[in-house]
C-alpha cells in the first residue's frame, strides 16, 4: 500500500512557469530518496503534499487524505523538516520542540515528554536547555529534525537535511533518517540534489527534473550498476582504452579521463592491473560521485531497467 | 556521559506515541498562549523580560500611588481615573506595542519560523488571529491589573457597600476603554511589524505611525472650527481612541460635538481593516 500517490499532478505559477508536469508516481513506505537538481520541482512536491499549495491539476493523495481539502488531518500525521535555517535563536531547543508538539496537538505533559525523548534521539539530551543560537550547524539540523519528529507522525517529509554540514556531520545525519526509517518505524521521503547521499540510506528513488518524473524505483535494482570509475593518465590514454576494451570494459570518455563502470570489485583490480602492464604513468584513480544526471539522464546506461511512464520526456527541460 | 556535538545516538528504542492528538483548536490555544508569553518575553532570556515588564511595572506604581493618594487624602486625579487611565498614559502603551508587536511578528519573519507552523494542523488565519489575539491580551493585560489594583484600594478605602459599588461603576468602563485601546493598538502595531523582519524597523515604525499622526490631529484641532475641530480626532489613532472614549464615558474637555458614532465606525473599520490586511499578508508570506 502506497504512503504517497500522485496521479498526472499538476502546478504551475501563473502561465509561464510550470513547476510539476503530469507527475504520476507512487511511494512506497520505508525510505525514498526524492532527487532533482535545484530547482526541480522537489520543494513543490513537498509543499503539495503538506497541502501548503493547491496543485492546478492532477491527484494527490498522501497516507490515504487528500491534502488539498483535508490538509489539516495530513499534516497532523506528517512532520516537515525544511531545508532552510527556520529556528528562532532566543529559546532552548527543549521549550521549542516542546512548543511544536503542542502545535501538533499534544498535551501539555505529553509535548514536553515527548520533546526530550526525540531530543535524545537525534542526541542532543544533554545541550537541550541551551538557547538554540548558541548551536552549531549540525545541532541546529538535529533540532530541525526532532521538531518534525515530536508528534510522532506516519510520514516524515526532510528537505535536503544534510545542507551545510561537513562530511562526519553529513554521515551522522544519514545514520540518523536510516535510524527513523528502519527502527523507528515511520516513513521517510528525503529530499536531496546528492544522489550518492540518497542512495546509501533510501530503499526507493524518485528522481524528478524540470517537474517531470525521471525515474522511480527501487534503488537496488538501480544503483547496482551505476558507480563510475574514472582513470587518468598522464599519456597512452587511447592504449588503455583500447587495453581495456579487449578485455570486455565498457570505456567512456569524459575530457582527458577514461570512464568505466564499475561492474563488481573485480573491476578495480583489473583497470589496476592493465595500466601496471601497460607501465603508464597513472595520475588520477576515483570513484566518481554519481550527480543525477549520470544516471538518469543517459538511457543507454539503463536499458535493462524499465523505466516507467514519462521517463522520456523528462530530458526535455533544463533547468 | 559526554555527547559531543557532532553526536552519539543512544540506542534506547523509539516509543510510538499512543496519547492524545488534540485538534487544531487546541494548536491554535497553544500558540496563543505562547504568545502571550512571548509579549512578556517569557520562556526566553531576561533581557526579553526588561522592556515589558518595566512598562507594566510603570503602570502598576502609578496605579497604586493614585490609590494610595485617593484612600489617604480622599483626593481624585481626574486624568488617571480608571477610563482616563489608558488615554492619559497612551505614550507608555504605544512603546509597549511597539516593542511587543514586532516580537510576534517580525521575530518569526527574521527567523523563519513560519514554515514549521503551516506544516502543523493550524492554517495561516488562526496564526494571524492567535497573534493578534495574545497582542490584545498582553496589553490588555498591562492596563486591567493596574485599574483592579486602583479598584481594590479604593474599595478597601470606601467603607460602604456604596461605595464599592461606585468604585465598581468606575471600574467598568476602565476595562472597557482598555479594551478599546488594547484592540486597536495591536491591531494597528501587528500589520505595521508583519510588514518587516527586522524588529528594530518595525518598532521604530510603529512609532513613527502614532506620531506622525498626532500633529495633524493637533493643528486641525487648533486651527479649526466647529465640525473641523470636531472630527480632527479622526486624523490619528490615539484621536480616535480618544474621541471614542469621550462619546462612551463623557469626562474628557475633548470635543467631539455629536460625532461620537464617526468615532467609533473609525475605530471598527481601523481594527476591521489591520486584520483583513494582515490575513491577506500572511496568505502571500512564503512559507
Amino acid at each position: 500500500m502506497a504512503i504517497i500517490t500522485t496521479q498526472a499532478l499538476t502546478k504551475r505559477y501563473g502561465t509561464a512557469v510550470t513547476a510539476l508536469a503530469d507527475l504520476t508516481v507512487q511511494i512506497e513506505p520505508g525510505i525514498t530518496g526524492l532527487v532533482g537538481a535545484n530547482g526541480a520541482g522537489k520543494s513543490t512536491l513537498i509543499k503539495t503534499m503538506l497541502g501548503l499549495l493547491a496543485p492546478t491539476g492532477g491527484q494527490l493523495r498522501v497516507l490515504g487524505l487528500d491534502p488539498t481539502r483535508q490538509g489539516e488531518q495530513v499534516r497532523a500525521r506528517v512532520g516537515y523538516m525544511p531545508e532552510n535555517d527556520s529556528l528562532p535563536p532566543d529559546v532552548s531547543a527543549a521549550e521549542f520542540v516542546t512548543h511544536m508538539g503542542r502545535m501538533s496537538g499534544l498535551p501539555r505533559a505529553a509535548a514536553r515528554e515527548r520533546a526530550s525523548e526525540v531530543l535524545r534521539h537525534v542526541g542532543l539530551y544533554e545541550e537541550r536547555y541551551r538557547q538554540i543560537g548558541g548551536y552549531s550547524t549540525g545541532m541546529k539540523q538535529r533540532v530541525k529534525l526532532a521538531q518534525s519528529l515530536v508528534h510522532d507522525p506516519d510520514l516524515l517529509l526532510l528537505d535536503e537535511p544534510t545542507n551545510g554540514l561537513d562530511p562526519a556531520g553529513r554521515d551522522a545525519m544519514l545514520d540518523l533518517v536510516h535510524r527513523i526509517g528502519t527502527e523507528f518505524g515511520i516513513s521517510v521521503v528525503v529530499c536531496s540534489h546528492l544522489l550518492g547521499e540518497v542512495e546509501q540510506i533510501a530503499d526507493g528513488l524518485v528522481a524528478i527534473e524540470a517537474g517531470r518524473l525521471l525515474r522511480a524505483d527501487r534503488v537496488s535494482s538501480m544503483t547496482a550498476r551505476t558507480a563510475v570509475l574514472a582513470v587518468e593518465v598522464d599519456e597512452g590514454a587511447d592504449e588503455l582504452a583500447a587495453a581495456l576494451s579487449a578485455r570486455g570494459v565498457r570505456i567512456g570518455r569524459d575530457g582527458a579521463a577514461l570512464m568505466t563502470p564499475v561492474e563488481s570489485p573485480a573491476t578495480y583490480d583489473l583497470v589496476r592491473d592493465v595500466i601496471v602492464d601497460l607501465g603508464l604513468p597513472l595520475h588520477r584513480l576515483e570513484e566518481r560521485r554519481h550527480r543525477v544526471a549520470e544516471l538518469f539522464g543517459s538511457p543507454a546506461a539503463h536499458a535493462a531497467a524499465p523505466a516507467p511512464a514519462g521517463a522520456d520526456e523528462g530530458r526535455s527541460g533544463d533547468e | 556521559m559526554s555527547e559531543s556535538a557532532t553526536g552519539t545516538i543512544h540506542d534506547i528504542g523509539y516509543q510510538r506515541y499512543t496519547g492524545a492528538r488534540l485538534g487544531r483548536s487546541y494548536s491554535v490555544r497553544s500558540l496563543y498562549a505562547y504568545s502571550l508569553r512571548t509579549v512578556f518575553g517569557l520562556g526566553r532570556g531576561p533581557k526579553s523580560k526588561i522592556f515589558p515588564f518595566s512598562l507594566a511595572g510603570i503602570l502598576l506604581v502609578i496605579a497604586v500611588v493614585v490609590a494610595a493618594v485617593k484612600a489617604r487624602f480622599n483626593v481624585a486625579i481626574p486624568p488617571l481615573d480608571y477610563a482616563n487611565f489608558p488615554g492619559t498614559l497612551s505614550f507608555l502603551l504605544m512603546l509597549f506595542v511597539a516593542t511587543a508587536a514586532p516580537e510576534l511578528a517580525s521575530r518569526d519573519l527574521r527567523n523563519k519560523v513560519l514554515p514549521l507552523y503551516f506544516s502543523r494542523p493550524i492554517g495561516r488565519d488562526d496564526y494571524v488571529l492567535a497573534k493578534l489575539a495574545a497582542l490584545v491580551t498582553g496589553v490588555f493585560l498591562i492596563l486591567a491589573v493596574p485599574e483592579l489594583v486602583m479598584f481594590l484600594g479604593g474599595a478597601f478605602s470606601a467603607g460602604s457597600a456604596s461605595g464599592i459599588w461606585g468604585q465598581f461603576t468606575d471600574l467598568v468602563p476602565g476595562l472597557v476603554v482598555s479594551a478599546i485601546f488594547a484592540l486597536v493598538l495591536s491591531a494597528v502595531a501587528l500589520l505595521v511589524s508583519s510588514l518587516s523582519s527586522r524588529r528594530a524597523i518595525a518598532a521604530g515604525a510603529v512609532v513613527a505611525l502614532f506620531l506622525v499622526t498626532e500633529p495633524i490631529n493637533g493643528v486641525l484641532a487648533a486651527i479649526g472650527t466647529g465640525a473641523t475641530r470636531e472630527l480632527a480626532g479622526l486624523t490619528s489613532i490615539t484621536g480616535i481612541l480618544e474621541g471614542l472614549r469621550t462619546w462612551l464615558f463623557a469626562g474628557s474637555e475633548l470635543d467631539i460635538g455629536s460625532y461620537g458614532p464617526a468615532y467609533a465606525a473609525a475605530a471598527v473599520v481601523l481594527v476591521g481593516l489591520c486584520t483583513a490586511l494582515l490575513i491577506v499578508r500572511y496568505r502571500k508570506v512564503a512559507s
